[in-house]
């Protein structure tokens, strides 16, 4: 007869339930490493409900980054989730996938390319790192060319719209490059070219004209732009190129408006970056950066790696990542197609247009964004004296809905605005249901006190005593120059750019 | 009576994809296909093709993670259209960054007092970690030679020649020199001293490698730390260090936890990790942690400020996914301490049964240390018949995919084979491999000799044009010839670092 023994601790470790288990009673580990290990259940469990408490992606609507993609495509992803994408040797499908996508993408963008040559680009994680790799390109070609010269070529500098999105900061801050700044002002929420123009000196690397500008989703001119830099080129001989940041507007203009010339149809354009992961409707994690042709991209810059014979060409900042996001882009070029891709965009266009009528129609609100440009609604309050966009915004948490407020870079920082971006998972009836609710919450919020008592004292006050007639009129530009008081004060305190905008 | 219409499009769902059309017309490769396709077939075209990719579990030359649990791919898919950079948005994501962040901090013996939060963020790999670490650098450096009233134009950094290329890239693309110390005959990682000599007053860090990824070597980062407080001392430079511990950091600490080459040596400022590799996560993520505030420049931080709430952020990307840092944190808690530790203990048992096999064939070199990260190199005793490279293309045969490498200078007369044990690397597969090496050096020593061929080639030409061959090169001096030949092939493509490991 044979002993049978268990071990206690053993036992009673599988025998709960994950709910009941030891695990859940006690606090997870913050900052440090646990000793032991956890069954994987149960480390399952705890991650997951914890994530619960993350707002729900697709009702995300601050972010352009797609948060639906089919089933087919899904499990595609999932079966290349433990692919490398720089083991390019080892994964050649995978390479050629994103070398497909890059020829593509450069037809799209009508780039000079013969019908036997590549294009000139590559996958990045972002627009980021695509924007960081086309100012690199300019940086390294400007440097070269002044060096030519015998001129000094310590100061580079960029000119952009003060639109710009944060991304272009961290290029000018990181590589050392001086940002220049077209400021906007109110109702011109873009760059003005021939501002921009007349900022361009023999220190610029490049112009960067935006085609979908974050906060109202316009189209920047960049036709006109390129007119005004080809006569001051003329004039200079300094042969300052153009970009283009068609993070958004990268994967709308081509669908919707074609006649639209934006990209290489315009000779001084010498790169383009779109978002895979925006209107591309991919989920986060893939940018690309088309150049116009080989000499645009300085060779020093381009790494070879040499993996058993075969020369790979390389220029990323990141080596490592995971290829899932690539593939998806191939997935949804090809199951989509030019009547795919323009069937959803002309959707999106049609349910702003719903969510656009919807709010006009309250009466409440002036409508900042415009009609040719990304699917995205930005309105303000026309009455901001009682509460402001950001309450409505907070309210609207309530109910489920993430609409962010931002207010406008300068000069025009007394504006704010609420931004709805529309993407392809925002359906017509998703739309009225928001109206409906934005309506629900100025009802509510219309019977509330006001939060900024003080402020409307002090407005009411000065009216009184400066009141010469003229009253009506004196009370409407103090009430935006205290606003205009306050966002100052606010800015210096939250620091420097921080636009927030994503 | 109603005559009834079959709409023609109903031919296409009827038949079963391999059938349909889509699959006989050619896969669009250069230009967007002008209609869509369904998604099946779409599917199914990109999943074939697909096919022909390398098995990630089977690619032994690299040492990203190529298994997690199903568990985990649960909880990767369910976050997989998250975009991280949504700080606001998905707070708990971002809160298991930060618990990621301090775990690690703890775990590399960071200053850290009770309460205290590390400093240190989650990138896209150690490329992006790397890039950030250097820039704080730099940065700092500038700074305080602005401050002195000295030149700073000219920052320079000091490593082994046997850096990976990222830090080739960090150099470029930043515009710091590197200045690289030479490897030599039988060693093949940095040497302190001859580091420590090279500093300057331009240098801006010494970079010491933990992991070199060739052979698997921990530098002495401690003689390192000694040798560089004592040139500090005489020179007041205070020139700090930084551990590229991109392999070794998620290995030391639970193997050789009382190695000192972390935070615990006072001239260390800051460490990088790569969590995909033996941080036991898919390709996409990497840490990089700071010792203290004062060694990240503020002004290199933006300030995110999305209703209110102020997130300090300091990467090169910007939207992302979220799948990887939440992937990390389930490891770091699921496995704990201990499990981390069994992992790693038997990843170096079973590649001890490799080099033990490899050993035995009697043909064999090991390159690698007992101490290091788990992975075999090993070179070919005699290799003038047939070399490394054709023993890795044979092995393809087999489906292993082994890298040959040839060392960086001044060691570029030797080749090596390299196997990387992962966790997924069991021990059947490791006596399958040895099993597999041998009978591809039974095959090779039945064929002639490629190099003797075309020696032979090139004797009959120079004897029908009647130059005499009055010198028989040694094997050693052919060696170097070869490889000289090959390494100014692989150099002319200017200048590039082409080692091509990774």
């Amino acid at each position: 007869m044979v002993l049978t023994t268990t071990s206690i601790r053993d036992s009673e470790e599988s025998l709960h339930c994950t709910f009941a288990s030891r695990y859940v009673q006690e606090s997870l580990p913050k900052f440090k490493i646990p000793e032991r290990s956890m069954p994987k259940e149960a480390a399952f469990q705890i991650v997951n409900d914890e994530l619960m408490l993350d707002g729900n992606p697709r009702l995300n609507l601050a972010s352009f980054v797609s948060t639906w993609m089919e089933p087919e495509c899904d499990k595609l992803i999932m079966s290349s989730i433990n692919k490398n994408y720089v083991d390019m040797d080892e994964y050649p499908v995978t390479t050629e996938l994103q070398n497909r996508c890059v020829n593509m993408l450069a037809h799209l963008f009508h780039a000079p390319v013969g019908d036997d040559e590549t294009a000139v680009g590559v996958g990045t994680v972002g627009s980021s790192e695509a924007i960081m790799l086309a100012g690199l390109a300019f940086k390294r070609k400007w440097q070269a060319r002044r060096k030519a010269e015998g001129k000094p070529f310590d100061k580079p500098n960029i000119v952009t719209g003060a639109n710009v999105q944060v991304c272009w900061e961290k290029f000018a801050r990181y590589f050392e490059v001086e940002l220049k700044e077209v400021k906007l002002k109110e109702g011109y929420y873009v760059m003005d070219p021939a501002k921009a123009v007349e900022m361009v000196d023999e220190n610029t690397i490049c112009v960067a004209a935006i085609l979908g500008s974050t906060l109202t989703g316009e189209f920047e001119d960049v036709k006109l732009l390129n007119e005004l830099l080809t006569k001051k080129n003329k004039e200079t001989g300094w042969d300052t190129p153009i970009h283009v940041d068609a993070a958004s507007g990268g994967f709308i203009a081509p669908f919707l408006w074609p006649d639209l010339e934006w990209d290489f149809r315009l000779p001084l354009v010498k790169s383009i970056n779109v978002s895979g992961h925006k209107y591309g409707l991919v989920y986060a994690g893939v940018g690309w950066v088309i150049w116009r042709s080989k000499d645009d991209l300085p060779d020093e810059l381009v790494f070879h790696i040499n993996y058993l014979g075969s020369d790979q060409p390389t220029f990323t900042l990141n080596f490592s990542k995971g290829s899932y996001q690539i593939i998806a882009q191939y997935y949804q070029l090809i199951r989509l197609g030019f009547e795919g891709y323009k069937d959803i965009m002309e959707n999106c266009l049609a349910n702003a247009k719903v969510l656009t009528d919807g709010i006009a129609n309250m009466g409440r609100f002036d409508i900042v964004s415009k009609d040719v440009g990304v699917p995205v609604v930005a309105f303000s309050l026309r009455d901001s004296s009682k509460y402001t966009v950001f309450e409505v915004s907070e309210h609207l948490r309530r109910f489920g809905w993430i609409v962010p407020a931002y207010t406008m870079p300068p000069d025009a920082e007394h504006i704010a605005v609420l931004r709805v971006v529309i993407r392809e998972d925002f359906s017509h009836s998703l739309a009225e249901r928001l109206v409906s609710d934005i309506e629900k919450i100025l009802t509510e919020l219309d019977t509330q006190p006001s939060r900024l008592p003080t402020i409307s004292a002090r407005v009411t006050a000065e009216e009184v005593q400066n009141d010469k007639g003229d009253g009506l009129h004196q009370f409407h530009t103090d009430i935006v120059e205290t606003q205009k008081d306050i966002i100052k004060h606010w800015r210096r305190i939250a620091g420097k750019k921080t636009s927030g905008v994503c | 009576m109603v005559l009834s219409k079959t709409a023609s499009e109903s031919d296409v769902s009827i038949h079963s994809t391999f059938a349909s059309r889509y699959v006989q017309t050619s896969l669009p490769r250069f230009k967007m296909p002008e209609n869509s396709i369904p998604k099946e077939a779409a599917y199914q075209i990109i999943n074939d093709e697909l096919m022909l990719d390398g098995n990630p579990r089977l690619n032994l030359a690299s040492f990203v993670t190529t298994w997690m649990e199903p568990e985990c791919d649960k909880l990767m898919m369910d976050s997989i259209n998250k975009n991280y950079v949504d700080m606001d948005e998905y707070p708990v994501t971002t809160e298991l960054q930060n618990r990621c962040v301090n775990m690690i901090a703890h775990l590399f013996n960071a200053p850290l007092k009770d309460g205290e939060t590390a400093v240190g963020v989650g990138t896209v790999g150690s490329s992006e970690a790397i890039m950030l670490a250097g820039l704080a650098f730099k940065r700092k450096w500038q700074n305080k030679m602005k401050a002195q009233g000295k030149p700073y134009d000219k920052p320079n950094i000091v490593t082994g020649a046997n850096v990976q290329v990222c830090w080739e890239k960090f150099a470029r693309y930043f515009e710091v020199e590197l200045k690289e110390v030479k490897l030599s005959d039988g060693y093949y990682v940095m040497n302190p001293e001859k580091a420590v000599e090279m500093v300057d007053e331009n240098t801006i860090c010494v970079a010491a490698i933990l992991g070199s990824t060739l052979n698997g070597e921990f530098e002495d980062v401690k003689k390192l730390n000694d040798l560089l407080i004592v040139k500090n001392k005489e020179t007041g430079w205070d020139t700090p260090i930084h551990v590229d511990a991109a392999s070794g950091g998620f290995i030391a600490p639970f193997l050789y936890p009382d190695l000192e080459w972390d935070f615990r040596l006072p001239l260390v400022k800051s460490i990088n990790v790569s969590g995909h590799k033996y941080g036991l996560v898919y390709a996409g993520i990497g840490w990089v942690i700071w010792r203290s505030k004062e060694d990240l420049p503020d002004e290199l931080i933006f300030h995110i400020n999305y209703l209110g709430a102020d997130q300090p952020t300091f990467t090169l990307n910007f939207s992302k996914g979220s799948s990887q840092v939440i992937a990390q944190y389930y490891q770091l808690i699921r496995l704990g301490y201990e499990g981390y530790k069994n992992v790693m203990e038997n990843c170096q048992g079973n590649a001890r049964v490799l080099r033990e096999g490899l050993e035995k064939t009697g043909r064999f070199n090991i390159v690698s240390k007992d101490i290091g990260v788990p992975l075999v190199a090993f070179s070919l005793k005699d290799n003038h018949k047939h070399n490394e490279f054709e023993i890795s293309e044979t092995l393809r045969r087999f489906g292993w995919i082994v890298p040959a490498y040839t060392m960086p200078p001044d060691a570029q007369h030797i080749t090596v084979l390299r196997v990387v044990i992962r966790e997924d690397f069991s021990r059947t597969l490791a006596e399958r491999l040895v099993i597999d090496i041998v009978k591809v050096l039974h095959e090779l020593d039945s064929l002639p000799a490629r190099v003797n061929a075309k020696l032979a080639v090139a004797e009959e030409k120079a004897a029908a044009s009647g130059v005499d061959i009055v010198h028989h090169k040694t094997d050693r001096e052919w060696e170097l010839e070869v490889a000289e030949a090959w390494k100014k092939f692989v150099a002319d493509k200017k200048k590039n670092k082409t080692s091509g490991v990774c």
